[in-house]
């Protein structure tokens, strides 16, 4: 069934008197300088089958070697969701696909390095259950050339990218906590904080270095007994993310009131048709043939490399909200706290705690790093606290007009400018008041009518004649300061 | 035939360092003989005689020039095919990878080659070095130097064989069961297999990972010493490769036995043929004779060697065995879709006995079967560990048959797979235990067919295993038949 008309907009209480039960296997790329067996560069985007070698291409007779570093990071993981580290050992994972070079794939499955964690979610409060976190090797790229929606089934013929095969990975097990699909995007981007702060990944969703995997299944408010789960494959976008979980579990109930059941499946999410659709069912679910890989040693981190990779971990997401939660006297749920996990989830932490620091107003600062910052987050690099410092305190000493700030912010943000040099280029020379008081005064005189209705309280008013203002002056007022002239001038 | 036929390997290397023989003329004589008599063997897969003149004038040039040429200083030596060699074809002696020629060599070719031996080709083996006989290569079988109707022994029989013929003074074999052992012993040679991890696996084609060890072959213990010190030693390449240096084997050789404590272990005497139990217990009573400590010892963990190792080999080489599905390199036979092609490449391109190993592999790893399988099998690998080290308190080495009979004929067991496996009941338990053992030759049987002796040691032993060896070798009846070129 393949019902478009369903929303799969995810949203809490989604259908009456019925609960959604989420769990999500997260993907995510280590940022080591080489893959995980071999001495491949650890990148992104060159040349199909260019970045390889006898190990990553698993060539007769090539062994793996373990990569310190993707231990190093992957503990650093472990640490971050507070799991137990422990030694752990690498499994074969043994099933045929053209993608994976050995046709096995080296992962760790009956003893993860990192076990038992959680993971808070800053807005719903709640606590997520981290079942493991373990390392593996990614596989290569597959592209279907023909037949019907990038599968390999129809398709005429396909192509293989080895670069990619290799790259190590670490795939991050919730435990089935979350309830909503808005849950399920809050934990993704909690957790894509996580490991950026971590410097473990770069958390880039867009690049597939950030893969999700979601089990979804339904049961009526109340019960406690779990629903049948469908596993949905490769959701490489948060938006990927709410929409799949949320029309499979519409499925799912639709299903159910019908009186049929739900099939244990793996499922493939169509971007396109907004839809899931069947894999495989557990009948032809692959037997993995599990067993412990013999070209590996245990791994075994001694307790002091552990202790030491914990005091080198940055501040992770929960101590940055605190850091600037800090900055003012009460935030508690209010929009300025959406908007100080908004700052700390796209990494604009930094800019607005040091633009406090310089001096510069911190809610405004929050402000126009959530607004304006966000919006253009790929020039972020090229904003510098001190301009971005210098910008918010030309605005709040009312030397730019909000208007002004914001163009100027953009610009800023393109060229990596001072704020003062934008505002002069743009002729944004702040006007003195006693210049808009002139203003003013003209633009009264030249609506009696208005002016007198004004007066005598038609407060909306007070729109028309900022507006006037603002012809005059080209936009370089600020319309602070004119309503508040216009207010004074009335009494 | 040229004079330096026929030489040992450290008389070669010394030879020619003092520049009284050319590395050319060893490698010309080599091959001329190789290129008038391999036919009938068919030890050899391929012939490298373009890279082997070139290799060997090398070696003169650098002696030419006062280099240190290296311990192995043109010594001719043979290569079993399941070791990578870059840009020459690698096969297995399998049609999947009938074509295949690797971009890189593996860490045993490239050790050997600088320390100036000179590699003759690539051996023939079992297709994939399962079997025990080398009439499992897709190339055709490999015959016994001592009697063309018999069998070498395998898997590691092309090795063997060249070695035995006198095709080339050494060799290099693998051994996971028993493949370079009980080909040393069918053949009248010596044979090693070092403890595991001594000998890098880099570029060693996986049959069973944690079994795999490479080794060599040679006529003499000081030779197989000496090539043995060549190979071993730490390989950052590979992760299961020891850190901890190798002993010097050739000067501990000659310290003789005298108050080693050698012990006969009961459990593998019983399925041997007279001759070979009788050869035995002479080799045992020349070592008395030599001062050793000689008694009989029960090993009863032994006897359950082959049911674990056909678990736990196939399992490991149902994996191993898993890359070559037509994708990337060798063999593909195109089918209608991924799948058919899959079926249909690794359909044509394994034989019998691989195609029964992985299935066998594949049930015994399968969800359902794996605790009662495998798991099991590793139990039984644990126990077998440490019913040696209980023998291991008393006794610094323990001997056995290296095979329970001598060479047999060419297809007497090629229809039965399972007396074929008993072939190797006396060299698996070793691989299981990950400990050294070789086979040194005593003498003919009735037969006229060589017998050899097989010495085992605890991890590491292998300097008492060496000695032990070279004692048995001062004693041992000299082998009066001749080659079948001779």
């Amino acid at each position: 069934m393949a019902d478009n008309s369903i929303p799969s907009d995810g949203v809490e209480g989604f259908l009456p008197g019925w609960e959604m039960v989420v769990g999500l296997e997260v993907h995510c790329e280590l940022k080591t300088k080489t893959k995980l067996f071999c001495g491949c560069a650890n990148s992104f985007g060159q040349e199909p089958n260019t970045n390889i070698c006898p190990v990553c291409l698993g060539l007769p007779g090539s062994l793996p070697v373990i990569n310190e570093q993707a231990v190093e990071l992957a503990i650093r993981i472990g640490l971050s969701l507070n799991c137990t580290v422990d030694k752990s050992i690498f499994h074969r994972k043994n099933y045929f696909y053209p993608d994976m070079p050995k046709d096995y794939q080296v992962s760790q499955y009956e003893k993860a390095i990192n076990e038992n964690g959680i993971l808070e979610l800053p807005l719903s409060k709640k606590t997520v259950r981290i079942e493991r976190a373990h390392i593996e090797e990614d596989t290569g790229k597959s592209v279907h050339v023909g037949g019907d929606g990038g599968r390999i089934h129809g398709a005429d013929h396909s192509l293989v990218d080895y670069n990619r095969a290799g790259i190590p990975l670490v795939e991050i097990v919730s435990a089935p906590d979350l309830r909503s699909a808005e849950e399920a995007r809050e934990y993704v981007t909690e957790l894509r904080s996580i490991l950026v702060a971590s410097a473990a990944s770069d958390g880039k969703m867009e690049e597939g270095s950030l893969r999700v995997d979601a089990n979804v299944s339904v049961r009526r408010q109340g019960s406690e007994e779990f629903g049948t789960r469908c596993e949905i494959k490769n959701l490489n976008s948060l938006r990927s993310l709410t929409r799949a979980i949320g029309y499979e579990a519409r499925r799912q109930v639709a299903l159910i009131e019908a009186g049929e059941r739900v099939v244990q499946q793996t499922r493939h999410w169509n971007e396109d048709q907004g839809i899931t659709s069947a894999m495989r069912s557990k009948e032809e679910a692959y037997d993995y043939r599990y067993f412990p890989e013999p070209d590996l040693v245990p791994l075994e981190p001694s307790t002091e490399w552990i202790s030491e990779i914990r005091r080198h971990i940055g501040l992770l997401p929960a101590a940055r909200r605190e850091r600037l939660t800090a900055l003012f006297s009460d935030v508690s749920y209010g929009p300025v706290y959406d908007q100080i996990v908004t700052a700390v989830g796209l990494g604009l932490d930094d800019l607005v705690v040091g633009a406090a620091e310089n001096g510069a107003d911190p809610r405004l600062a929050l402000a126009r790093a959530t607004n304006e910052v966000a919006s253009d987050i790929g020039n972020l690099p090229r904003l510098t606290i001190e301009n971005f410092s210098g910008l918010i305190k030309l605005e709040s000493q009312s030397k730019l007009s909000a208007t002004q700030a914001k163009t100027v912010l953009g610009k800023m943000l393109e060229s990596g400018a001072d704020a003062a040099e934008v505002a002069k280029s743009l002729g944004f020379e702040a006007l003195d008041s006693t210049v808009i008081e002139d203003l003013v005064d003209q633009v009264i005189g030249a609506s009696p009518k208005e002016w007198e209705r004004f007066s005598s309280g038609e407060d909306q008013l007070a729109g028309f004649f900022v507006g006037q203002v603002m012809k005059l002056s080209k936009g370089k007022a600020d319309g602070k300061i004119v309503t508040s002239l216009l207010r004074s001038k009335r009494s | 035939m040229g004079s330096t036929v026929g030489l040992g390997a450290c008389e070669i290397a010394e030879l020619v360092s003092s520049k009284e023989i050319s590395a050319l003329e060893v490698a010309e004589e080599h091959l001329a003989l190789i290129e008038s008599q391999d036919a009938n063997l068919n030890s050899f897969l391929q012939l490298s005689s373009s890279a082997a003149i070139a290799a060997a004038k090398e070696v003169d040039a650098k002696i030419a020039r006062g280099e240190d040429p290296g311990r192995l200083a043109g010594v001719p030596i043979a290569l079993k095919d399941n070791l990578v060699t870059r840009g020459q074809t690698t096969t297995c002696a399998s049609q999947i990878l009938k074509e295949w020629k690797p971009p890189y060599s593996a860490t045993v070719v490239e050790r050997v080659s600088s320390a100036g031996a000179v590699a003759m080709g690539k051996t023939n083996l079992d297709e994939f070095a399962m079997g025990s006989s080398t009439e499992n290569s897709s190339f055709g079988p490999t015959r016994n130097p001592y009697d063309l109707n018999r069998v070498p022994g395998g898997s590691s029989g092309g090795s063997a064989a060249a070695v035995a013929a006198k095709f080339a003074a050494l060799a290099l074999g693998s051994d996971t069961g028993g493949s370079i052992r009980q080909p040393a012993a069918l053949c009248g040679i010596v044979g090693v297999k070092p403890t595991y991890g001594t000998v890098s696996r880099y570029g060693l084609i996986a049959f069973a990972s944690s079994l795999d060890q490479v080794g060599p072959f040679a006529r003499s213990v000081k030779d197989a010493a000496l090539l043995l010190q060549v190979i071993a030693g730490h390989d950052p390449r590979d992760s299961t490769s020891l850190e901890s240096p190798f002993p010097d084997l050739v000067s501990n050789l000659d310290k003789g036995v005298r108050g080693l404590r050698v012990g006969i272990i009961e459990e593998l005497i019983e399925g041997a043929a007279p001759m070979v139990g009788e050869a035995l217990m002479a080799s045992a009573r020349s070592l008395s004779d030599q001062g050793a400590k000689v008694e009989h010892v029960s090993v009863p963990a032994v006897t359950y060697g082959l049911s674990a190792y056909y678990l736990i080999a196939p399992a490991e080489a149902s994996s191993n065995l898993a890359r070559y599905d037509g994708v990337r390199y060798g063999l593909r036979v195109d089918g209608q879709d991924m799948n058919e092609t899959y079926v249909s490449t690794r359909t044509q391109g394994f034989g019998a006995e691989v195609k029964r190993r992985i299935m066998l592999g594949t049930f015994a790893l399968s969800s359902g079967y794996y605790d009662a399988y495998y798991v099991k099998a590793q139990k039984v690998r644990t126990m077998i560990s440490d019913s040696f080290q209980n023998a291991y308190d008393r006794f610094d080495v323990l001997l056995s048959p290296t095979a329970p009979t001598t060479a047999f004929e060419l297809g007497a067991k090629a229809s039965d797979p399972l007396t074929m496996y008993l072939s190797d009941v006396c060299t698996i338990p070793t691989n299981l235990a990950g400990h050294p053992a070789m086979s040194v030759p005593y003498g003919l049987g009735e037969n006229q067919m060589p017998i050899g002796i097989q010495i085992l040691a605890p991890a590491l032993g292998e300097v008492n295993m060496f000695r032990v060896a070279k004692a048995i070798e001062n004693a041992a009846p000299a082998i009066t038949k001749g080659l079948f070129w001779e």
